[in-house]
């Protein structure tokens, strides 16, 4: 029996390379700029709406991920390396990967002064299995059998089965922790490094400095003004202008006008969010795996990195799991550009000269073009693929994995496991291609209950060889995230599961005016 | 004579302001049903939007009947049409407060908007379309006809745009987004203002100076300013106390139109300088299909351009003798 957690020891390693990996940093910041406290920014996020909440199981956009990472705590925590730590728990541990204990960090307190129970964070997490409630986690949370306070600081979970990422999971915003019976959402009683001192949805979200934060010295600045701002040519030019001082989401073809100016900086984040061509294997003719085959050679990967987002990406490979990420497979061969194997897979099968709608749009990013380029290079093999450009409003909810050959757009995961079973699962409701391999849904179940890491490696490895083989969906590239920021504005770094820092910068950035 | 006339026009007045009233709550009436229907026939409903991508069956199920979106559509629309009658606009369905409140925060925004750039607009488009008027065909008019004339044809998004990046980014003057708070003094107000004022103003400027020439020209034709010029009276005394009061009407008709865009046409100046006025909240409602909110904006929007050709109409009447006797 392994009395210290696979994770746990992990997060020790980890810890260590994280380090490491500072002093080699080139850039200087981090050893020229020594934190210190006071400052005051405004930071521009991508959105901003009546729907804004501060509800972290309602949370539906970057804007609402950051508001909460801003003002609660989870029970873990994950930084650049992927890698969850324990946060509001002091231990997190577990023999079976089923039944896991956790041991609640003493002596932190919430907003109004109360400290935080084990009540506390059954109440938080439970509370996602209520429909009325409309978590966005209502799923992941269905593996809570059973959440339960064994002592004043001290929560069992079980699982309903065995599953090595629950501390990656609890990492998430969602499941961040409430103080037990929180009601009203006006204002929030978190844990976090910031105390909300004006929300207003759709406005702003205004933050100051929690003096009594549990995390030693952090966080650093006194202030912090949360906006919104859509349109992303009014983003830049409000960082250009001054009048914020770090923005999310900047396009890249505004990465010359901030590299141009000399008070600002760009921060790019390698990430796992990709926009997919989808080839429904239930429908005709996309079904026909020699059509797989066909439109995956038909796509140049190096054209959309360059032209669609000016070198901002990473190329992919037809299969859902990043270079960066720790159970990577480097083996794979990369499927490249090749018209003579296109069409010879399209007489295969037997779909030479035929007509087909593509659906792209504006929802899905990069789609348009990316359908665009694929009918000029269709064209030269004998597919005439007629490029059918449908509005962002709704698409999500009509256009969807609706038709035979479509696109779709999927965010970073924490994990390989939530990604495989939300995506690529036989059964799972987002199965965009709805491909079917029983071997690789078995191979999904027993990676979740694994505890031993390289066995893990191995079992995702065949799985990316799997989707990378057969499944109904091409991933050209993996698109990075770029933020702008102020100069005077320290301590990011790239985390790759979202802009800001995976959405997590507020606690770690200190302001050297 | 003089106050028989007075007294009938006052009448008249009334009357027709009467009927308007009545009309216009027919008016609002049929715009509340037709922006219901056209909303139920959006894909999705607001469960759907609140819950995204992630939404299980029951979720939705659930949410829409805290929502009250299970009721069948005319249930609904009676439900909050009753609400409305009574002075209560309902709940907003995302935001989770009563519409009256999410509402109160924006519309001051709108309005006072709308009014500092009518106290600029209104001012500069009669000194445009008069001064253009009396220099009819002269340099000055020629040289102001232009500068209208490629005021209306540049779309506001473009002159947004290009003032942000010569008045924020390269001089520094003024903020790029307009940021309101409550805590804000009217100083900072004004310079985060003074940009959407100014992109607003030169669309609706151009517009009504247009529309003022085109009035006094056409008054300065008639007998009765030839009459005036021979008997020797100064041309702006001619301008001011001869053809004004007959051109009036059509001048307030066309600024009512112009005023009646400031509220509910801003939303493109609204998104590019993040102004939290009442366009981009309704945009916001219909994104998120929430319709108490949509139908509350709707109904703002219609009322206020419903009551700004009512102040048109009056005036018209008040300042024409011959419809005052009527």
């Amino acid at each position: 029996m392994d009395d210290i957690s696979a994770l746990s020891r992990r997060g020790l390693i980890g810890a260590g390379l994280g380090l490491g990996a500072g002093l080699l940093l080139p850039d200087g910041a981090m050893a020229a700029s020594k934190p210190r406290r006071g400052g005051r920014i405004r930071v521009a996020s991508l959105s901003s709406s009546t729907a804004d909440t501060l509800d972290p199981a309602k949370g539906a956009l970057s804007t609402d991920y950051v508001r909460h990472y801003m003002v609660y705590n989870g029970l873990t925590e994950m930084g650049g390396d992927l890698i969850a730590r324990p946060a509001l728990a002091e231990r997190i541990v577990s023999n079976d990967q089923t039944i896991w204990h956790i041991r609640l960090r003493k002596g932190v307190t919430f907003h109004d002064g109360a400290s935080l129970t084990a009540q506390d964070v059954v109440w938080s997490l439970l509370r996602h299995k209520d429909p009325a409630v409309g978590s966005k986690l209502a799923t992941i949370a269905e593996q809570f059998a059973e959440v339960r306070a064994t002592g004043k600081q001290d929560v069992v979970i079980r699982l309903t089965g065995p599953n090595a990422d629950l501390p990656a999971i609890l990492a998430q915003s969602h499941f961040l922790i409430l103080r037990a019976g929180t009601k009203d959402f006006r204002t929030a009683n978190g844990t976090g490094p910031y105390m909300v001192s004006q929300f207003r949805p759709g406005v702003r979200t205004l933050v100051r400095r929690n003096p009594n934060y549990w995390k030693s010295g952090k966080a650093w600045l006194d202030e912090i003004e949360l906006i919104g701002i859509p349109d992303e040519v009014s983003r830049v030019n409000a960082l250009l202008s001054g009048d914020v001082q770090l923005v999310i989401a900047v396009n890249p073809r505004s990465t010359k006008r901030i590299m141009a100016s000399r008070g600002h900086g760009l921060l790019e984040t390698p990430s796992g969010l990709y926009t997919n061509l989808i080839m429904r294997q239930d429908q005709l003719p996309t079904g026909n795996a020699h059509f797989v085959a066909a439109m995956k050679y038909l796509i140049d990967r190096p054209l959309i990195k360059r032209a669609l987002y000016r070198g901002y990406a990473t190329i992919a490979n037809d299969q859902p799991i990043p270079p960066f990420h720790p159970y990577y497979r480097s083996d794979l061969p990369q499927t490249s550009l090749d018209l003579d194997k296109a069409r010879w897979h399209l007489q295969r099968a037997g779909l030479s000269g035929v007509r087909l709608p593509v659906y792209a749009s504006p929802a899905a990013d990069g789609s348009v073009d990316m359908a665009s380029i694929l009918q000029e290079y269709g064209s030269r093999v004998g597919l005439n693929l007629a490029v059918n450009r449908v509005p962002a409003d709704g698409y999500w909810s009509t256009h969807w994995m609706k038709h035979p050959l479509g696109f779709g757009n999927t965010n970073p995961r924490p994990t390989a496991d939530l990604l495989f079973s939300l995506f690529y699962k036989s059964d799972a409701a987002w199965n965009e291609s709805g491909w079917k391999n029983p071997r690789f849904d078995r191979l999904l179940l027993e990676a979740r209950g694994e505890a031993d890491q390289a066995r893990r490696k191995q079992l995702y490895g065949e799985m990316q060889g799997l989707v990378h083989h057969h499944c109904g969906v091409g991933i050209p590239v993996f698109i990075s995230l770029i933020d702008g920021y102020d100069r005077r504005l320290k301590g990011l770094r790239p985390v790759s599961l979202g802009g800001l820092m995976g959405y997590q910068f507020a606690e770690h950035v200190w302001w050297e005016g | 004579m003089a106050g028989a006339s007075t007294s009938s026009g006052a009448k008249a007045a009334f009357v027709l302001i009467g009927k308007r009233l009545a009309s216009s709550l027919l008016t609002l009436l049929l715009v509340s049903v037709t922006i219901f229907v056209i909303a139920q026939l959006l894909p999705g409903d607001a469960a759907q939007e609140a819950l995204g991508q992630s939404a299980t069956v029951e979720q939705v199920a659930a949410l829409r009947h805290e929502m009250g979106l299970d009721r069948p559509a005319p249930v609904r629309y009676i439900s909050w049409l009753g609400g409305m009658v009574s002075g209560d606009p309902g709940q907003s369905l995302v935001a989770n407060m009563p519409v009256s409140e999410v509402i109160s925060s924006r519309l001051p925004n709108s309005l006072l908007l709308a009014a500092l750039t009518a106290l600029v607009a209104v001012p500069v488009a009669l000194a445009i379309g008069i001064g253009s008027a009396m220099n009819r065909g002269g340099r000055i008019d020629r040289a102001l006809n232009i500068t209208t004339l490629s005021m209306v044809a540049v779309p506001e998004f473009l002159v947004a745009t290009i003032a942000v990046l010569i008045f924020s980014v390269k001089l520094r003057w003024l903020p790029s987004i307009a940021l309101v708070s409550d805590e804000m003094s009217w100083g900072d107000y004004l310079r985060g203002a003074a940009m959407p004022i100014l992109c607003l103003s030169i669309v609706v400027i151009a517009q009504m100076a247009r529309m003022t020439r085109a009035a006094v020209i056409d008054q300065m034709d008639r007998p009765y300013v030839e009459m005036a010029v021979l008997k020797g009276v100064a041309p702006v005394q001619v301008v001011l106390k001869h053809i004004m009061p007959n051109a009036i009407a059509p001048i307030v008709n066309a600024m009512a139109l112009s005023l009646s865009y400031l509220l509910g046409g801003a939303v493109i100046v609204e998104t590019i300088f993040n102004y939290p006025g009442l366009a981009s909240l309704m945009v916001n409602a219909v994104t998120s299909r929430d319709m108490p909110l949509l139908q509350a904006c709707a109904m703002i929007f219609c009322a206020a351009y419903l009551i700004l050709m009512l102040i048109a109409d009056v005036t018209a009447i008040l300042a024409n003798p011959r419809l005052r006797a009527q």
